[in-house]
This record gives C-alpha cells, structure tokens and sequence, in this order.
C-alpha cells in the first residue's frame, strides 16, 4: 500500500512540496496567534475559572459551616428553653409551697384576731358589768341614806316612848327597803 | 484496496491522485495567490480557533452559577480535565497551578486546529502544515529549557544529559545519546507527531474523497462506481478513526508539553 502511494509520489517528486519544510509565515502567525491565545487565557479564562471554582467550592463548604452553626444554634436554643422549663417549674412549685405558707399563716392571724376580739368583747363587757354595778352600788348607797334619814325622822317625829309604833315604823321602812330593792333589781335586769 | 485500484486506474484512464500540494490551498489575501506568498488557509484557522476557544469560553464563564449550566458545564469540564487531569497529575500538585494556562490554551489550541480538519469547508487541521506545529513545538521547546535554567540555574544542562546512577565509563556514551535525544530529537518528535499524523489523516481523507469521485464520475464502469461507493462507506469510518486521532493527538501534544515542564521541574530527583 505504502509502496503503491510512494511511486506514484515519486514520479511527480520534481515539483512537489516537501511537508517538512514549513512556510515561515505559518510559524508566525501560528507563534503570534499562540501567544495572544496565552494572553486571553491568562487574562480572562483561566480567573474565570479558578474564581467559578473557589466560590463553588466555598458556597459548598460555607454551606456545610452554616448547617452546623444552625444546628448548633437549635441545640443552643433547645437547651434554653429546657432550662427555661425547668426554672419555671421550679419557680411554680415554689409559689405554690409559698401560697400554702401564706395561706396557713393568714388563717392562723384570722385565728388569733378572732381570739384577740372575742377577749376584748368579753372584757369590754366585763368592765361594763363592773362599771353599772359600781354605778347601781353607789345609787344604792346615796338611796340607802337618804332612806334611813327619812326613817331616823319619821322615827323621831313618832313618840318615841310608844314601843309598838316603833316597831311598826322599822317595819314599814323594812318592807318599804325590800320592795324598793327588788323594784331595783328587776329594771338592772332587764338593762 | 483502494491503492490496489488506484494503481490500476491510470492505465485507464486520467486519474491523478491528490499530493502534497493538495493540502497547499491558494492564499486568500491576496485571493487565489500562490501558496506562500500571502495570508493563507491555514492562518486563517489559526486565527478563527483563537477566536472560537475565546468566544466559547468566554460566554460559558460569562454568568457563571454556582449550579452549572449545560455550557458552563462543558466548559468548566473541559477546563478541569487539562488542570487537573494533565497538570496536577503530571507536573504534581506543588508546581501545576501556574503552567495550568499554558496547557489550557495548548490543548485547546491544538484540538480545535485538529477538529478544523474534519469539519466540511474548512476541512484543513492547521497543524498539517509543518510550520504551525514547528511554531509550537518551538515555544514548548524554550518553555521547558527556561523552566530547567529558572529551577536548577546552568547546572540543568548537566543534570538533563547526565544521568544518575549510572556506571563512570557508560557516560561517553550515554551523554551524546541523551544529548541527541533531550535536546534535537524530543522537539522534533513533538512537532512531527503532530503534523504527521494530521497530514495523514487529511491525505487519506482527500485520497479517499477524489478517489470515489473519480471512480463513480469519471469512470464508465458499473464494477467502479460500486467501487466508488463502497470508497466513500469505507471513508466514513476513516473519519471517524480521524476524529479519534485528532483529539488524541491534542491529548498527546498537551500530555508531552507537562511532561518536558515536569521533567525540567524535577530534573534533580
């Protein structure tokens, strides 16, 4: 096959081009367009690239970072209000304890109030009693003078030699004294 | 096959066969000029992939998201697989970052020069013209020596022929040996791979191509125009072995380029 092809390449050798000997034109032009290649890939393709692949890179791994922070943060916030729960259990069974403390110390105050007035009033009444009997004696007394001076008199105006008259009039003053001593008595009691 | 007829042919008839010159189009400032003398096809090309890796590029990258688009996708793909899959594999993880540019536009460069082959109109690889790929080679070529100076100074020179743990008396021998190889055949075989594989692929394709039109236009015989057909089924899969090499071959010029860079990095391991 090979030798078919190179006769036939032989019989026109004379005025054949040989394909190793380059036409200097396309070292340039293929040199010059090389180098502007080189440029624009170093100016914009390859930053493009680098900078595309550094931001995916961090939007990945930023992703990641910020997976755990929130993660961290619910685990944060779910101890919180754990915490949160649990002082205000705490705090309720406190003011529940609180409120029986209370709640005994105002029933034993009403208690004592009540003991402390119910004194007072029996020792109010007390001295009253004391007081209108003192009132009752003294009246008795001033009574009980006045009485006798009228008897002294009716006695001394009577003859006094007259036995039996006499005796008559201290019995007169004597009944006289009774039924006014129980018509006494009796208005006390019904004060 | 397809020789076989060929040598036959001309016994018969006209049939000239496509040469060199063929893959020589006229220039086209001044238009129609002789090969040579102006702004021809192939520099054209040359112009047109800059413009088109550019424009490809620079679009994808325009609005880049964080959730790739389908360009953007492709883009960034293509721009990973030369970083990461040549540069930091090859020239290893502490140097890469800054030859990533110059591989990127090499790969590139190259394959889309490449693929202009394959394409109907344009129809010509760029690097089939010994010139593109001596151009490149060339720069490649002082890239890695100034990489070698930079990291070891003059005394890469030494370490680059010299090889380690190597017997004294071998040295006459192997220092030639390794000065022919590192220093005039290596950018030799990087530029001629290239061309070579491309001017082949485009000779076959043109072969392929006047040779069927020959043998079903200009032949009156019904055996030749099966002949001519089958010629052209046959070239579809010479196409698409093409494509292979042309990427392939991008592959190669871009995978050799890290592998001198890193070979002048490390030249003291």
């Amino acid at each position: 096959m090979i030798n078919s092809m190179m006769i036939m390449a032989a019989a026109e050798a004379e005025e054949q081009a040989n394909p190793l000997i380059p036409n200097i034109w396309e070292i340039v032009v293929t040199s010059v367009g090389f180098l502007v290649l080189m440029f624009i890939v170093i100016k914009f393709i390859v930053p493009a690239m680098e900078k595309s692949y550094v931001e995916r890179r961090d939007a990945i791994e930023g992703g990641l970072e910020r997976a755990q922070a929130a993660q961290a943060e619910a685990a944060q916030l779910k101890n919180n209000y754990e915490q949160l729960l649990q002082e205000a259990r705490t705090e309720a069974s406190q003011i529940r304890e609180q409120a029986r403390i209370e709640a005994a110390q105002i029933v034993a105050e009403a208690r004592q109030n009540a003991s402390a007035e119910a004194s007072r009033i029996s020792e109010q009444a007390s001295v009253q009693i004391a007081a209108e009997r003192q009132q009752a004696v003294s009246a008795l007394r001033t009574e009980v003078g006045t009485l006798a001076t009228s008897l002294a008199s009716k006695i001394v105006g009577e003859a006094l030699n007259d036995d039996a008259r006499s005796q008559r009039v201290v019995d007169r003053f004597l009944a006289d004294l009774e039924q006014e001593q129980a018509s006494t008595t009796s208005a006390g009691a019904t004060e | 096959m397809l020789p076989l007829v060929l040598s036959y042919l001309p016994a018969q008839g006209g049939y000239v066969p496509p040469t060199i010159d063929d893959a020589h189009p006229p220039d086209i400032i001044p238009w129609m000029a002789e090969y040579g003398t102006g702004f021809g096809k192939q520099m054209v090309m040359i112009v047109l992939s800059i413009i088109l890796i550019w424009a490809f590029f620079g679009i994808a990258m325009r609005k880049p998201s964080l959730v790739p688009g389908r360009v953007q996708w492709v883009a960034e793909s293509g721009y990973a697989f030369v970083r990461n899959g040549i540069g930091r594999d090859i020239i290893g993880e502490k140097n890469f970052r800054q030859w990533v540019p110059l591989l990127f536009a090499t790969f590139f460069f190259v394959l889309l020069n490449n693929l202009f082959g394959a394409i109907p109109v344009l129809q010509l690889p760029s690097f089939s013209h010994s010139g593109a790929a001596y151009a490149l080679a060339i720069i490649m070529y002082i890239i890695w020596i100034g990489v070698g100076l930079r990291h070891h100074g003059i005394k890469y020179f030494k370490l680059a022929v010299v090889p380690k743990g190597v017997p004294g008396w071998i040295l006459p021998l192997l220092v030639p040996l390794e000065i022919i190889s590192n220093f005039i055949v290596r950018p030799l075989t990087h530029s001629l791979r290239l061309m070579a594989t491309m001017l082949a692929g485009h000779m076959i394709i043109m072969l392929a191509g006047s040779g069927a039109d020959y043998l079903i236009t200009q032949t009156d015989s019904i055996f030749n125009a099966g002949l001519g057909i089958m010629v052209i089924i046959g070239s579809v899969a010479l196409y698409f072995l093409e494509l292979l090499i042309m990427v392939l071959q991008a592959f190669v010029f871009t995978l050799l380029t890290s592998l001198y860079i890193q070979g002048a990095i490390a030249a003291n391991d």
